[in-house]
């Protein structure tokens, strides 16, 4: 299967996005190698910004452009923005509801070798508590490409959440992306996964193994955090009775509480959260920390099992 | 200061660059760029000028050493091995999964590191934290911190610098690793600095500008600053990144990139080549 990472993905919708709307300019804080808005610095270098190691005056800076008619998109690591200007993000962009886009990579554990410090397992649980935010965690590069688009065109602060990894593709070009909608990438009785981000894919080889023993599972990839696609998620709860989630972030406040919020108000049934349990990461390949915190599909299958074993 | 103690102390920054270079190497991945340059520095205070005591890295008098660009974390390592801190064996398993040597500095993992960093522009804050506490314990240790010049551009800095003039902490003295690069290229041209010993002046401190690589700057500049009263002393230390070896000096290329095995053996016969000759 084709691999690509979200973050290469991303830097060429903003070179598109940048051909379709000159409004649209582009601000980083000396990462645009690593989060690859340098392709749209080559393009368009009259709309790039580079703020230098700032985070905090990068945001504060796109709200002001965005006052004035722009439409900004500034990029860090994840843990530098929301991390670092978390404050710019709530005071200066999230309450007046202004026009920003913050499109951070690097986030989550597969960051692999620069360790803890550079590794965010908080930042979906930190934009989701802010009122007016949407949140886009694409599975793969075709996603990623629709969800810059879908950004563009919202009016109002959306954070996109990349990563560095390179990871499966999993979608056709000619897709349907509607932002709010969750997708059902797998048809299923059993059990629901329900996943976001690089976790679709290890979903998607889970339901696979699984169905091998005769157990069907549903997969649901949420690659919108906020809105919340209710409706899809309750739907699963009351037809598979038994929901695993899975997320590369911290098991508090991220996909898995916001499943296990709305199934509880909506229609309870066994919820198993699979994600980073509430610990800091380290250094390591990408692939031994995705086997050491559990995100593998083989702890999908663990996890269904057990939320199969309550449902009875 | 006698001619051999430097000689002595060239040959340490020297073979701690050859640790850098071998470390990196073998992770494959890190930041060789802003570690080679900061080296004599490094070397300097951790070799020379701080009251240590490898035995016991909880000494309640130590001097601290703060790496407030925590991406040079080869560099740290690497003097802290060769200081004692821990076996020289474990550089090598820099960056690997369970190592006490993580990417950024852990002060929890590894003794020695006085404050986890690898976030920019946090480390001046911690360090006036560590000399108000020596004040308070009536303690006169003395705490040096490492910047880049990349990093002062984060505001926090400032705020620090500030903060470090307002309580008049003479115990706190700064390092600026002044080598005119940072990940998307020259300083000058991704987010200016300039005028930069100005800016430190006016915000109430002690500047001086030295050659960072010439160890008798370093060692007399740290010597001026210990002298100075109610301030805190600011070092501007003109560097070159990559420095001591040929095709990574000046490159920003080299900033966040391990060498392969045949450029990390082209890096390391440069470095002992350099055995026995003055480094400038
Ligand atoms: C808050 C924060 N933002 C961004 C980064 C990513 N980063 C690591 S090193 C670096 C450039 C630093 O440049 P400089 O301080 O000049 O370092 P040096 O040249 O000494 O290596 C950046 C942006 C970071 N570690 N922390
Ligand atoms: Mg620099």
């Amino acid at each position: 299967m084709k691999k690509i990472a979200t973050r290469e993905a991303y830097g060429e919708a903003l070179v598109e996005l940048g051909r379709e709307n000159p409004d649209v300019v582009v601000l980083d804080a000396d990462l645009a190698k690593s989060t690859k808005t340098i392709d749209f610095g080559k393009h368009f270098p009259h709309r790039f910004f580079d703020m230098g190691v700032a985070e905090q005056n990068m945001l504060g800076t796109a709200a002001g452009l965005a006052a004035a008619g722009k439409i900004p998109f500034c990029s860090t690591f994840a843990v530098f923005a929301p991390g670092r200007a978390f404050d710019q993000l709530r005071n200066s962009i999230a309450y007046p509801r202004l026009n920003v886009k913050i499109c951070a990579s690097h986030a989550g554990i597969t960051v692999g070798e620069d360790g803890a410090s550079h590794q965010s397992v908080e930042d979906i649980a930190l934009v989701r508590a802010v009122p007016h935010m949407t949140i886009f965690v694409p599975a793969d590069a075709v996603e990623t490409r629709k969800a810059v688009q879908a950004a563009a065109k919202i009016k109002g602060p959306v954070y996109i959440r990349l990563g560095r990894a390179a990871v499966p593709v999993l979608h056709a070009e000619d897709f349907l992306f509607e932002p709010g909608k969750a997708l059902v990438m797998r048809q299923g009785n059993d059990a629901t996964i329900i996943a976001t981000g690089i976790m679709v894919a290890e979903a998607l080889t889970a339901a696979e193994e699984l169905a091998k023993e005769g157990v069907s599972v549903r997969v649901l990839n949420v690659h919108t955090i906020k809105p919340l696609d209710v409706e899809e998620i309750v739907r699963a709860a009351k037809e598979t009775r038994a929901i695993v989630t899975a997320e590369e972030h911290n098991i508090i406040g991220g996909l898995g509480s916001a499943v296990a919020e709305t199934v509880c108000e909506h229609c309870p049934v066994p919820v198993h959260r699979v994600g980073i349990p509430d610990v800091f990461g380290e250094s390591g390949t990408p692939d031994q920390l995705m086997e050491k915190y559990g995100l593998k599909a083989e702890h999908l299958i663990a996890a269904v099992r057990k939320v199969w074993e309550l449902k009875k | 200061m006698e001619q051999e103690k430097i000689a002595w102390l060239q040959n340490k920054a020297r073979e701690i660059r050859t640790h850098i270079i071998r470390m990196t190497a073998a992770a494959g991945s890190g930041h060789p760029g802003g570690s080679l340059s900061a080296a004599d520095i490094v070397t300097a205070l951790y070799f020379h000028l701080m009251r240590l005591d490898p035995q016991r890295p909880s000494w309640p008098d130590r001097d601290r050493f703060i790496l407030s660009k925590g991406h040079a974390a080869p560099l740290l390592y690497a003097a802290l091995a060769e200081r004692g801190f821990f076996p020289v064996e474990e550089l090598l398993t820099l960056r690997k999964l369970g190592s006490r040597l993580q990417g950024h500095p852990d002060m929890k993992s590894l003794p020695g590191v006085e404050i986890s960093t690898g976030s920019l522009g946090q480390g001046l804050s911690a360090g006036n934290g560590m000399a108000l506490a020596a004040r308070l314990d009536g303690r006169d240790y003395r705490v040096f911190v490492l910047l880049g010049d990349g990093e002062i551009q984060e505001g926090m800095v400032w705020e620090a610098a500030m903060a470090a003039a307002h309580y008049r902490l003479d115990n706190v003295t700064a390092f600026l690793d002044y080598n005119g690069l940072q990940i998307d290229g020259p300083v000058t041209e991704v987010m200016s600095v300039e005028p930069v010993a100005e800016k430190w002046v006016a915000f109430g401190w002690d500047v001086q500008v030295i050659d960072g690589h010439d160890m008798v700057q370093i060692i007399q500049a740290v010597e001026v600053a210990r002298q100075v009263r109610g301030r805190p002393q600011m070092i501007v230390a003109r560097t070159v990144k990559g420095k001591g070896v040929s095709f990574m000096e000046n490159q920003v290329n080299w900033h966040g990139a391990a060498p392969r095995p045949e450029e990390a053996e082209r890096a390391l016969a440069e470095l002992a080549a350099q055995a026995g000759l003055a480094p400038n």
